[in-house]
C-alpha cells in the first residue's frame, strides 16, 4: 500500500508498505530514519517514541497506515528548524542529555529525547516528581536514572531562560 | 564491496579534557540526534533478511527436518540447517561444545535449529514457521542439585555432569566447629537474571572478495568472536574483518555469540549481504543469563562477632553449554565468604549442565550469587551477636595486607572498615510522614496506585558490602592492543586511537581521548571505529577496559611522545631528555615554549602500536582453591533505605547510598554513571528481575513480564567515591563497573528484613515473600 505522512516537517509518499509494518518500521526500513529504536516492539520500553500529531506515541504500537495524513516528528527532526538525517543542530533537551552524562549505550535516549521534550513543552517547570511521573514509560538500563532527572532538570532551566 | 550507508563512523572528541575531567562524550551528540549507528540500523542495498527457528523444547531428540515447505516460500533465498554449516559445527566461548545449528538433540528451549534469509523479514519469519521439525520430546534435567548428586546419571551432555567443582580449603573448619561460640546458618537462592541491554543482538555480514567476510555486529570482544567464527565458517581468521557497530549495552550478554555466525553462514551462502536483528522475545533466547544459584552457609564465631569459620556451598546453574561457566564458578569460589577475615574456610563451589536456560557472564560475574548469601550471613551474625550490621561488618573486614580464601594477600588499600563508617555517617533521608494521612500518594509503596494511604508501611534500613575482582583472572594471559597516530590535520595536531575495544556504552572512548590528551599534550583526539584490523584487545567485561585497553593507549602514547620529542630534539638541536610536552607546544625545563608540535612534525606522522598486559595471575588449586588468582580487587558498599507496605508486600527503595574506592577518578561524570547503573541492576535483582523457568521453559521472554527498574522504582542516590590508588594500574585506576552491582542487592534485601522481620533468603523477593 501507499502511505502519504508529514514528517519532520516534510510531505513523504511511501511505497510498497505491508499492511503488517508498523510506523517504526516504516520510518526505520523504508524512510532512512532508524533514530527511532526497536528495543522491545511491544510498547513497554518507549525507545520507539516519536510525536504522532504533536502527542507522544510509541511507533511500533502504530500500524504504518494509521500514519495516514498525519504528521511525525522524530527525534531527527527534534531540533527547531532540523530537517532530520545529518543534521545535527541540536534542541536544548538533545545537548542537556549529552551534558549532564545522561547519555550511556544511548538506545533508549532517543525516545527519552523525545518524551522529555513534550514533558517541558507542557510542564515547564517540572518537579522530580512530575519528571519521574512523564518518563515512566522509558526504560534505561545504563544510567540508574540519576543523571537523567539532572539532564530533565537542566534542559527546563534552559529553555525558561530562553523565554 | 561498499561499507553499509548506515554503518559506524570516527567520533572526534570536542573540547579539552585529560585524565581526571568529565568531557563530554565523543559519540553523544550522535547518539542524541539519533543518528548514532547500533547494529540494528546497519543498511545496505541488496540486504537479506535472517531469522532463526529455536527449539521449543528444553530436551529433545531430532528426528527429521523438512526445509522444502520453507524453501518454497516466494522471497525466501535460503534455508540452512547443521548440514550447511561449512566448518566445525560446535563454538563456545571458553570451550567449543555448543551447535551452531542442532543436531541429534536439542538441549535448551530456544536453541537454534534452522536458519532462513529473505528478502523482508516477515517473509523469512513466516517461511521460518513451515520448516517442518519432528522431535521425540525427552524429559529435561532440570535440578542442579540432583545433578551433583549423580553427575554419570544426569548428563545433558557426554562429557558429564559437571562443568566444575572448585574447593576451597583454609585451616581447620572441624576444629573451629567446635570452638565457636555463636554458629548461624542459612540457605540461599538466586533468580536468573537478565542482562536486559535494550539494544538488541544485531549485526550485518557482507561477503568479501576472496571468499571472506565482513562482519559488522554489536559484541564486546571482537577478536575472540573472530575465534570462534572462523572454524565454524571453515575460513582463516585473517578472512573475517569485523567492525564493531553501535552496542546498545551488553553487561555480559554479548560475550558470548548470537548471530555471528549464522549470519555469515547465510552470506557465504547465497553471496548477498545478510542483516539479523532479533526482537525482544528472541533475545531472552539469543543470550546467555546469569547463574541462578543455591547456596548453604554456616558461620561460627566468638561471641563478640569475630568469625572463626565460614563452611560454604554454592550451586550455579550453567545450562545445556559450558559458556564461562567455568571462570563465573572460580569467582563464586575465589569470592564466596566477601571482603572478611575468616581463618578457617570451606567451600565447595559447583557449576553444573542442566537443560535450564544456558547461563553465562552478566556483571558480578558469580561475585553477585555469592555476595546475596555472605552479606545474609553478616546480617544473621550481627543479631546472633546483638551487634550493628555495620559494627559486626567493620569487626571482621578485610584491609591492606589481608588475606583472601584463596590466601591471596591484598597488595593495594582496601579501607572496608572506613568506607563502612563514611557510609553510616551519611545523612538520612527524611522519614516518610504516614501519620497525617497526607502523603503523596507517589511517593509510597505501590505509588500512584496504592490502594491504601500508607497506613502499613514501615521503613527499614540496610547494609551491604561486596568485593569484586577486576580483569582477568586464573592464569589468563589478559592483554589490550592500541595504536596511536600523531599527526597534523587542518593544522592543528591530532591524535588517532585506534582499538578493537568494545565501546557498549560505559564511555570508554571519552576515556581514550582524555588520556590521549592527558600524554601527548594535545587537544583533537579522533576515535577510529573498532575493529579486528589492530590487535586484541580483550573482553568489555570484568570491569576491566579503562586498566587494560586505557593502559595500551597511555603506553602507545608514551611511546609516540618519546618519539615526537626525539624529533623535536633533533630538529631544535637539544638534547631530548629536557623537553616535554604541554599544551600543544614544545617545552623545556630551561627555556619554556620552544616550538609548537606543528611546528616540529611537519607533515610527518608518527605512529606506535603497544600491547598492554596486567600483572600474571595464578590458577586455583584443584583442591585447596588456594592461589593468587586475581590482579586486582575493587570494593563498594551500599545503605538502603526502603519503605514497605507490610499488609500488601509492597516495597519502595527510598534511597542508596555508596561508598566505593576507584583508585582515581579518570571520568567523575562517566563514573558517577557507572555506579548508578550498577546500583539500579542490584535493585532490579533485589526487588523484581527474574526469568521464571519452569520444566526448562522460560515463562517470561518479554519488557511485559520482566521488569527491570523504571525512573519510578530507582531512587534518588548519594556517593562517597574515595581514591586511593593501586600502585600497578595505570593511574592507580581501579575498575569500577561492576562493584556497585554487587552490594546493592544485599543492602536492600536486608532493608526489607528490617522493616519486617522476615527471613527472606531468596532473590528477588516477591509481595508473597513480604506477606506471607
Amino acid at each position: 500500500m501507499r502511505v502519504n505522512l508529514t514528517v519532520n516537517g516534510s510531505k513523504e509518499t511511501v511505497d510498497d508498505v505491508w499492511e503488517g509494518e508498523s510506523l517504526l518500521y516504516m520510518l526505520r526500513e523504508r524512510m532512512g530514519l532508524p533514530g527511532s529504536k526497536n528495543a522491545c516492539e511491544q510498547g513497554e520500553c518507549g525507545s520507539c517514541t516519536v510525536y504522532l500529531d504533536g502527542v507522544p506515541a510509541c511507533s511500533c504500537l502504530v500500524a504504518a497506515g494509521q500514519a495516514e495524513g498525519r504528521e511525525v516528528r522524530t527525534v531527527e527532526g527534534l531540533a527547531e528548524g532540523s530537517t532530520g538525517a545529518g543534521d545535527q543542530r541540536l534542541d536544548p533537551v538533545q545537548e542537556a542529555f549529552v551534558e549532564a552524562g545522561a547519555v550511556q549505550c544511548g538506545f533508549c535516549t532517543p525516545g527519552l529525547v523525545v518524551q522529555s521534550h513534550d514533558l517541558i513543552e507542557r510542564v515547564p517547570d517540572p518537579s522530580d516528581a512530575e519528571i519521574r511521573e512523564a518518563l515512566a514509560g522509558n526504560l534505561c538500563r545504563c544510567t540508574g536514572y540519576e543523571k537523567i532527572l539532572d539532564a530533565v532538570r537542566l534542559a527546563a532551566r534552559r529553555k525558561a531562560a530562553a523565554r | 564491496m561498499a561499507a553499509p550507508i548506515k554503518s559506524p563512523g570516527r567520533v572526534s572528541a570536542p573540547g579539552d579534557g585529560g585524565v581526571g575531567d568529565s568531557p563530554l562524550r565523543p559519540d553523544g551528540t550522535l547518539k542524541v540526534a539519533g543518528e548514532f549507528a547500533y547494529a540494528s540500523d546497519l543498511w545496505i542495498d541488496g540486504m537479506l533478511w535472517g531469522a532463526t527457528l529455536r527449539s521449543p523444547h528444553p530436551r529433545a531428540r531430532i528426528v527429521s527436518v523438512d526445509v522444502g515447505p520453507a524453501l518454497a516460500v516466494p522471497g525466501v533465498r535460503a534455508v540452512l540447517t547443521h548440514e550447511d554449516v561449512p566448518g566445525r559445527k560446535l563454538f563456545g566461548l571458553d570451550d567449543p561444545d555448543q551447535p551452531v545449528l542442532a543436531f541429534g538433540e536439542v538441549r535448551h528451549q530456544g536453541e537454534p535449529v534452522a536458519l532462513v534469509a529473505a528478502d523482508h523479514p516477515e517473509t523469512a519469519r513466516r517461511a521460518m514457521e513451515r520448516i517442518a521439525v519432528e522431535y521425540e520430546v525427552l524429559e529435561p534435567v532440570t535440578d542442579p542439585r540432583a545433578v551433583i548428586a549423580d553427575p554419570e546419571g544426569l548428563k545433558v551432555q557426554d562429557r558429564g555432569g559437571i562443568v566444575r567443582h572448585q574447593p576451597v580449603v583454609v585451616g581447620d573448619v572441624a576444629a573451629a566447629k567446635r570452638a565457636a561460640e555463636v554458629v548461624v546458618a542459612g540457605e540461599y537462592e538466586v533468580g536468573i537474571q537478565d542482562q536486559a541491554f535494550l539494544g538488541p543482538e544485531a549485526g550485518l555480514a557482507i561477503p568479501a572478495e576472496g571468499g571472506g567476510l565482513d562482519l559488522y555486529v554489536s559484541t564486546q570482544w571482537m577478536h575472540q568472536d573472530v575465534r570462534q567464527i572462523a572454524p565454524c565458517l571453515g575460513l582463516d581468521e585473517e578472512q573475517i574483518h569485523m567492525t564493531l557497530a553501535g552496542v546498545g549495552g551488553a553487561f555480559g550478554g554479548r560475550e558470548d555469540l548470537s548471530m555471528q555466525i549464522h549470519a555469515g553462514m547465510l552470506a557465504l551462502h547465497t553471496g548477498r549481504p545478510v542483516k539479523m536483528s532479533y526482537n525482544r522475545y528472541e533475545s531472552f533466547f539469543g543470550h546467555v543469563h546469569r547463574h541462578p544459584a543455591q547456596m548453604r552457609y554456616e558461620y561460627g564465631a566468638a561471641a563478640d562477632g569475630t568469625l572463626l569459620y565460614a563452611d560454604v556451598e554454592i550451586v550455579l546453574d550453567g545450562g545445556a553449554y559450558t559458556s564461562s561457566t567455568v571462570n563465573v564458578t572460580g569467582n563464586a569460589a575465589s569470592l564466596g565468604v566477601g571482603p572478611y577475615e575468616i581463618p578457617n574456610i570451606r567451600i565447595d563451589a559447583y557449576g553444573v549442565y542442566t537443560n535450564n536456560p544456558p547461563c553465562g557472564a552478566m556483571r558480578g560475574f558469580g561475585a553477585v550469587q555469592a555476595c546475596f548469601a555472605y552479606e545474609s550471613m553478616m546480617d544473621r551474625l550481627a543479631d546472633a551477636c546483638d551487634l550493628s550490621p555495620v559494627e559486626v561488618r567493620r569487626r571482621n573486614a578485610v584491609s591492606q595486607g589481608s588475606r583472601l580464601a584463596t590466601g591471596q594477600v591484598i597488595e593495594a588499600p582496601a579501607p572496608l572498615a572506613e568506607m563502612l563508617t563514611r557510609l553510616e555517617a551519611m545523612p538520612m533521608p527524611p522519614a516518610l510522614d504516614t501519620a497525617s494521612g497526607t502523603a503523596d500518594l507517589r511517593d509510597l509503596p505501590g505509588g500512584a496506585s496504592q490502594t491504601t494511604h500508607g497506613e502499613g508501611v514501615v521503613r527499614g534500613v540496610g547494609y551491604g558490602v561486596g568485593i569484586k575482582n577486576i580483569c582477568f583472572s586464573e592464569g589468563f594471559d589478559d592483554l589490550s592492543t592500541a595504536r596511536v597516530r600523531l599527526e597534523v590535520i587542518g593544522g592543528e595536531p591530532t591524535a588517532l586511537v585506534h582499538t578493537a575495544a568494545a565501546e557498549v556504552g560505559q564511555g570508554l572512548v571519552t576515556v581514550e581521548a582524555q588520556i590521549a590528551r592527558t600524554e601527548l599534550g594535545v587537544q583533537k583526539v579522533v576515535i577510529a571505529p573498532a575493529d579486528n584490523r589492530v590487535g586484541d584487545a580483550g573482553s568489555s567485561s570484568a570491569s576491566r577496559q579503562s586498566y587494560m585497553t586505557g593502559g595500551a593507549v597511555k603506553t602507545a602514547c608514551e611511546a609516540v611522545r618519546a618519539e615526537l620529542l626525539a624529533l623535536a630534539g633533533r630538529r631544535l638541536g637539544r638534547a631530548h631528555g629536557d623537553l616535554a610536552v604541554a599544551g600543544g607546544k614544545i617545552v623545556s625545563r630551561a627555556g619554556g615554549v620552544l616550538a609548537s608540535i606543528e611546528e616540529v612534525l611537519g607533515g610527518d606522522a608518527i605512529e606506535e602500536t603497544r600491547e598492554y598486559h596486567h600483572r600474571p595471575t595464578a590458577p586455583m588449586d584443584p583442591v585447596t582453591g588456594q592461589g593468587r588468582s586475581h590482579t586486582q580487587l575493587a570494593l563498594c558498599v551500599h545503605r538502603a533505605v526502603v519503605d514497605v507496605d507490610v499488609d500488601l508486600g509492597l516495597v519502595k527503595v527510598v534511597e542508596l547510598a555508596a561508598v566505593q574506592d576507584v583508585g582515581r577518578i579518570l571520568n567523575r561524570l562517566s563514573l558517577e554513571g557507572q555506579i548508578h547503573g550498577g546500583s539500579a541492576q542490584g535493585l532490579g535483582l533485589a526487588v523484581m528481575e527474574e526469568i521464571v523457568v519452569s520444566g526448562g521453559l522460560v515463562r517470561n521472554p518479554s519488557f511485559t513480564d520482566y521488569l527491570i527498574p523504571t525512573i519510578l522504582d530507582m531512587p534518588p542516590m548519594r556517593l562517597d567515591i574515595l581514591e586511593n590508588p593501586d600502585p600497578e594500574a595505570p593511574y592507580g585506576l581501579r575498575g569500577a563497573g561492576e562493584p556497585p552491582t554487587l552490594s546493592s542487592t544485599p543492602a536492600i534485601v536486608a532493608a526489607i528484613r528490617d522493616a519486617t522481620g522476615r527471613a527472606l533468603t531468596r532473590v528477588p523477593v516477591r509481595p508473597e515473600h513480604i506477606v506471607a
